[in-house]
């Protein structure tokens, strides 16, 4: 068993088999030198310098104690007719099945400008290399991207008393995207009343500067002055070593209802990389960026590699956002209720519960707030659970 | 077996509650409470409860 990439869903992966029977050898390849950890906090705690990285790692189960780790290297190619994989050390390593998890890059921006000053947050070395700027007397920060990355950084920032944050986004919200007009005015106002300023409606042109990033021209004509600019305007997926093989790999690797790849018993997708039709919704592939998917796709995934045949993939979404004193806690696919969005309870202007709807049918439920809004959300989820898929 | 969490990490994010209802749950407030010395049958629902802790602060001893 080989599984390319070392991350979570790796990680996920390897346990998930050892769980469900897998006896034979496992190695993991995967490009950074750190074993699995957790990213979340990077936006978060470790921006903040209140995580330090030992905490980070993930503590695997006693049952992938016997697993090959090959850190520090690249799967560069792949053959899957023949079964094998090239690694960047030249080395070919022959399998009886593969796991797909290489996972994300962040996008960049390819607009006109230096480059130095500019940086992305995936990595423990980007937060590390983030950080050291952020806490420079002065900085004045512009994040380009008003999503889910963008605006944790952004808050975090403010909690650091970086005084001049900015976020520029061509959209008129924040994460208006995946949330909606509602959440968005919501968040909008709460960010600004901690400090972090807008420019919205105007996405970026190019960066000036010599040597160094000194200002962000949008399209507008604007330019605002930056000393360090965070670039969090989506990702790519890795998915360049599996070339060549006939897959489909716009916008990551297609799977079928069973994560499997290509057609293939034997090779499965999971994690981010993964795009996977979802029997609870409309059968339309989709890839989902979130930190439940790695676990829930490696349980999958790990049954029909050893044939327990289970029934179509279903996860129901879930993901949370931390952002200053306040979390955004989302369950099901608030993404495909956007026409139809209804406080369920509370009020935009403090702590909400917000429900989504598809043809009347609830199909996500966010909260933005305290623990107590959080908590109240989860009380939805069995609801969401219950709901018959969306062709049904 | 023995459930260790460590509070000072909880968020309360509550995802611990779906894996292994019987040993977490959120109480009122939103905040958690659990049974630190489950029937040893529970020790596959806990070891997912570990698993989908966003901040890892659950522990199995023993
Ligand atoms: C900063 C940040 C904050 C986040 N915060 C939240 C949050 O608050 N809530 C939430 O729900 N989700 C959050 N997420 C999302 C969550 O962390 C991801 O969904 C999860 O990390 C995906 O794991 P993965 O293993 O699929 O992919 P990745 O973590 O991207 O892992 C892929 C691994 O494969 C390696 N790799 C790539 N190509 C190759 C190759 N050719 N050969 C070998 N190895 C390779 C990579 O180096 C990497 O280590 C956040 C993500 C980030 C980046």
């Amino acid at each position: 068993m080989v599984v390319a990439g070392a991350s979570m869903a790796g990680l996920r992966a390897a346990e998930q088999l050892r769980a469900a029977g897998w006896t034979g050898a496992i190695t993991l390849v995967g490009e950074e030198p750190h074993m699995p950890y957790n990213r979340p906090p990077l936006s978060k705690e470790v921006l903040a310098g209140k995580a330090a990285f030992e905490s980070l790692a993930f503590r695997p189960r006693a049952s992938v104690a016997d697993v090959e780790w090959r850190l520090g290297t690249r799967v560069v190619a792949s053959r899957l007719a023949e079964r094998t994989v090239d690694l960047d050390d030249g080395s070919r390593l022959s399998y009886d099945a593969l796991v797909v998890a290489t996972g994300m890059r962040p996008r960049r921006l390819s607009c006109p400008g230096p480059l130095a000053g500019r940086h992305t947050v995936r990595t423990l070395a980007d937060a590390r290399g983030l950080r050291a700027e952020l806490t420079r007397p002065g900085a004045r920060v512009v994040v380009v991207g008003a999503g889910f990355i963008g605006c944790e950084v952004a808050a975090t920032a403010v909690g650091l008393g970086v005084a001049e944050v900015t976020v520029v986004d061509p959209l008129p919200l924040p994460m208006v995207g995946p949330l909606g007009e509602l959440l968005g005015h919501a968040l909008l106002r709460r960010h600004e009343e901690r400090g972090v300023r807008f420019a919205l409606g105007a996405g970026v042109a190019g960066f000036e500067g010599e040597d160094r990033v000194t200002g962000v021209v949008l399209a507008d004509g604007t330019v605002l002055p930056a000393d360090v600019v965070v670039e969090s305007v989506g990702s790519l997926a890795n998915t360049e070593w599996l070339d060549g093989n006939g897959l489909d790999l716009t916008d990551g690797v297609l799977t079928d209802e069973q994560l499997r790849v290509g057609g293939r018993p034997e090779v499965v997708a999971v994690g981010d990389v993964a795009r996977f039709p979802n029997a609870r919704y409309d059968g339309v592939p989709r890839r989902v960026e979130h930190w439940s998917i790695p676990t829930d796709t490696a349980k999958h995934a790990a049954k029909v590699l050893t044939g327990a045949g289970p029934a179509p993939f279903a996860p129901l979404p879930t993901f949370w956002s931390d952002q200053h004193d306040f979390r955004l806690q989302s369950f099901g696919a608030p993404a495909l209720g956007r026409d139809d969005v209804r406080v369920l309870d509370g009020d935009p202007a403090a702590d909400v519960l917000v429900g989504y709807h598809h043809h009347g049918r609830l199909v996500g439920v966010v909260a933005l707030g305290g623990p107590a809004t959080v908590s109240a959300a989860a009380r939805h989820r069995a609801a969401l659970l219950q709901q018959p898929a969306l062709t049904a | 077996m023995k459930v260790v969490v460590d509070m000072n990490k909880c968020q309360d994010h509550g995802q611990c509650v779906f894996a292994a209802p019987d040993v977490f749950r959120l109480d009122e407030n939103g905040r958690l409470a659990y049974v630190s010395d489950p029937d040893d049958a529970l020790v596959d629902e806990v070891e997912e409860a570990a698993d989908v802790c966003p901040l890892q602060a659950i522990r199995i001893e023993g």
